[in-house]
């Protein structure tokens, strides 16, 4: 088998360990870090994405599989410093103010970096005026806010106000998700897309990087 | 720990099985089947020729006990065992001969065809939680001396899993035995690899016609197993109780049970029955009520008592169309079944008291049966003590979700069911096509027909059962069989 197949399908059975070595192996052989990022990494996250959409694997080997992405990434980044292929786009994500549950947001956060994009976790709690802060820092593409109450969704809408104002409404596409929401709530407060689980957050991410 | 229910405590239970004894020994049983009379005269039973009444003894019934086995197999088309009766163990089989087909479509009930029946038996090849099959309905276009040998035919061509069946007359049975030993070979083989098992009923109250009672001694003759059916109809032709139908239960499955015995000591035997508790309402029989389940699962305790391994028509609705009705009254007749360990569990795919039958159901129903496997498995322990490592752990990541713990036993622990059943989040079911059950049951139907391979018979047998059949057909002027020519 070639040694980026070996990459993806080490990548698709979780085996972090295996795909460290053949990382390192493949570097020695010359292989550019972006190619075994691109034909080995994304490949093997792509194929698990698509497997898991169609109930052939759980979420448990999604999330092994992630992990096994972070060992390839952990050795290739250094080696691509400043290569804009080793993020394939920059996500500010956060539970909104008010609300401390963060197993949902987690579970995006982990999906997203599996999927190839740099996380900025924020954590729970986060004022609306942070998400805005971060994301004009880090010229983030996407701002991710997660809340499972329904006392705290309001606190989505200010966020995406104060998106308004500050100016970048149209540059940053503001992604939403949580047990109390639904596709009508998120299109009345203005949200740029609604996701109902972790794997579709990437596919909207996916959707809008796509799009650009 | 195997979750179990129970209905009868040891006293009540006691009492129904004394009872029913005494009415075997001085009510008697009528049985037209002079031969059979003859046999029991014999063995010692008292025999009124002029109202074909036996009175059995009680010795008699305490030695057919004691040879009757307390469980067989039964294997499949390749004499590999397929099922387990015995214990507590439990299988699922579609129920059987039903005259009418819920046409998916139209959602009218029709007389089904031998088309339909092929397509029933590629689905019930790709259902999982399925043992064994049956000869679910019965073809409307074949002559009705051969309705019965023709859905045991195409079954044997086209699924390779045991079958459930029974013969409609004396001859029948004959075809059908051919059939089945033309797969194994030779009856010896068929005798020490059942293939087939016969539904043999009683007709209550207690008596025995000269077919069912014949076919019983022709399956005993051949050690071919049957399922003894009694189908006493609680406040119309049995007591309105459900003890007093409980009785009269046992008196009718002992009476064939010591037939069977007699006739070939050791016969596998199951202690079965398809009663009802009869709704004096609409004069009709139920299957899907409690009063009928209860029935049901109590009888199956007696024949544990006995030490017989047990069948149940149960897990089924008299819904007409695949409703609320028809999940309600499956699920609830096949968990109670499996928690009672009635052993042969009949019902998947039936509806309207057992007269139509649903592809859409049966696939319904397969994932019915998977979800009460997987009650009988029970709550397990797994490394699940000293708790204290596994919190910390949890503690530490924040999730288990791939910890090893995880991944080690949730496949034990968890039995997913297949897409028929709706798990997903409402916008995820939105995104895949807001689709209804009936829908997505059909989408499986489809699939899993297409999906059927080909039965890989030894040599020439694919070929000696279509000459068999096409012999018996000729006979009934039929000189061209649906579905092979």
């Amino acid at each position: 088998m070639e040694l980026m197949e070996q990459i993806s399908e080490s990548l698709q059975k979780g085996d972090a360990p295996a795909v460290d070595r053949l990382t390192r192996d493949a570097l020695e052989q010359g292989t550019a870090p972006g190619q075994i990022l691109d034909d080995g990494l994304l490949v093997g996250m792509a194929v698990i994405g698509q497997k898991f959409k169609a109930h052939e694997v759980f979420l448990p080997h999604v999330l092994l599989a992630a992990k096994a992405m972070y060992a390839g990434l952990d050795i290739l980044g250094p080696l691509m410093e400043g290569d804009e292929r080793l993020s394939r786009g920059k996500v500010v994500i956060g539970t909104v103010q008010g609300d401390i549950h963060d197993i949902g947001k987690n579970l995006v956060g982990i999906m997203l970096r599996g999927a190839g994009y740099e996380v900025i976790d924020l954590g729970k709690d986060v004022a609306p005026a942070r998400f805005i802060d971060v994301a004009i820092e880090e010229d983030a593409q996407f701002v991710g806010l997660s809340t499972l109450l329904t006392t705290t969704r309001p606190v989505m809408k200010q966020v995406i106000e104060l998106a308004r104002e500050r100016g970048i409404y149209d540059k940053v596409r503001i992604l939403v998700g949580g047990a109390p929401l639904n596709r009508a709530y998120a299109e009345e407060i203005g949200a740029h897309a609604y996701c109902f689980d972790g794997m579709n957050a990437v596919d909207c991410v996916n959707g809008f990087m796509n799009r650009s | 720990m195997r979750p179990r229910i129970e209905f009868l405590d040891q006293q009540l239970l006691e009492r129904i099985v004394s009872e029913a004894r005494d009415l075997l020994c001085n009510l008697g049983i009528e049985i037209h089947n002079n031969g059979i009379l003859e046999l029991l005269s014999d063995h010692g039973a008292r025999v009124e020729s002029n109202t074909m009444r036996v009175f059995y003894t009680q010795e008699l019934i305490d030695r057919s006990l004691e040879t009757a086995p307390s469980g067989f197999h039964l294997y499949d088309v390749a004499g590999k065992p397929a099922v387990d009766l015995s214990g507590f163990n439990v299988q699922f089989t579609p129920g059987s001969a039903a005259i009418h087909i819920l046409d998916h479509d139209s959602t009218e009930s029709r007389t089904p065809t031998s088309a339909d029946y092929v397509r029933y038996t590629r689905l019930v090849s790709g259902l999982d939680h399925l043992a064994s099959q049956s000869t679910a309905f019965i073809p409307g276009d074949v002559h009705e001396k051969i309705s019965d040998s023709y859905r045991l035919f195409l079954s044997l061509l086209h699924c390779p899993k045991p079958v459930v069946t029974g013969a409609f007359t004396v001859e029948a049975f004959e075809v059908m035995k051919d059939l089945l030993v033309a797969v194994r070979g030779s009856e010896a083989e068929l005798a020490a690899k059942p293939l087939a098992m016969f539904s043999c009923c009683p007709t209550s109250p207690l008596k025995w016609s000269d077919v069912t009672s014949q076919n019983l001694v022709d399956c005993a003759r051949h050690s071919i197993p049957v399922e003894i059916i009694s189908m006493p109809m609680s406040g119309f032709i049995a007591p309105v109780t459900l003890v007093g139908t409980l009785v009269q239960h046992t008196v009718e499955t002992l009476s064939g049970l010591i037939i069977s015995q007699l006739v070939n000591p050791g016969t596998p035997v199951l202690y079965g029955g398809s009663p009802a508790y009869f709704d004096v309402r609409y004069e009709t029989t139920p299957m899907g009520a409690p009063e009928t389940q209860m029935i049901d699962c109590a009888y199956n305790e007696i024949g544990k008592y006995l030490g017989i391994p047990t069948q149940a028509y149960i897990g089924l609705s008299d819904s007409k169309l695949l409703d609320t009705q028809a999940g309600l009254e499956s699920s609830m007749g096949a968990t109670l079944a499996a928690l009672a360990g009635i052993n042969n569990i009949s019902g998947p795919g039936m509806m309207d008291f057992e007269s139509c039958y649903s592809h859409e159901k049966l696939v319904i129903d397969n994932e019915i049966c998977g979800m009460t496997l997987r009650l009988t498995r029970g709550i397990e322990e797994r490394e699940d003590f000293p708790a204290r490592p596994r919190f910390e752990e949890l503690l530490r990541e924040q999730h288990l979700l791939i910890s090893d713990h995880t991944m080690r036993y949730l496949d034990q622990e968890v039995a997913y069911p297949g897409p028929v059943i709706d798990r997903a989040n409402r916008a995820r079911w939105q995104e895949e096509g807001k689709r209804t059950m009936g829908q997505r049951a059909h989408q499986i139907v489809e699939q899993t027909v297409a999906a059927h391979e080909p039965v890989s018979h030894a040599g020439d047998v694919r070929k000696e059962l279509i000459q068999r059949m096409r012999a018996e057909a000729a006979t009934y002027g039929m000189d061209r069989l649906p579905e092979i020519d």
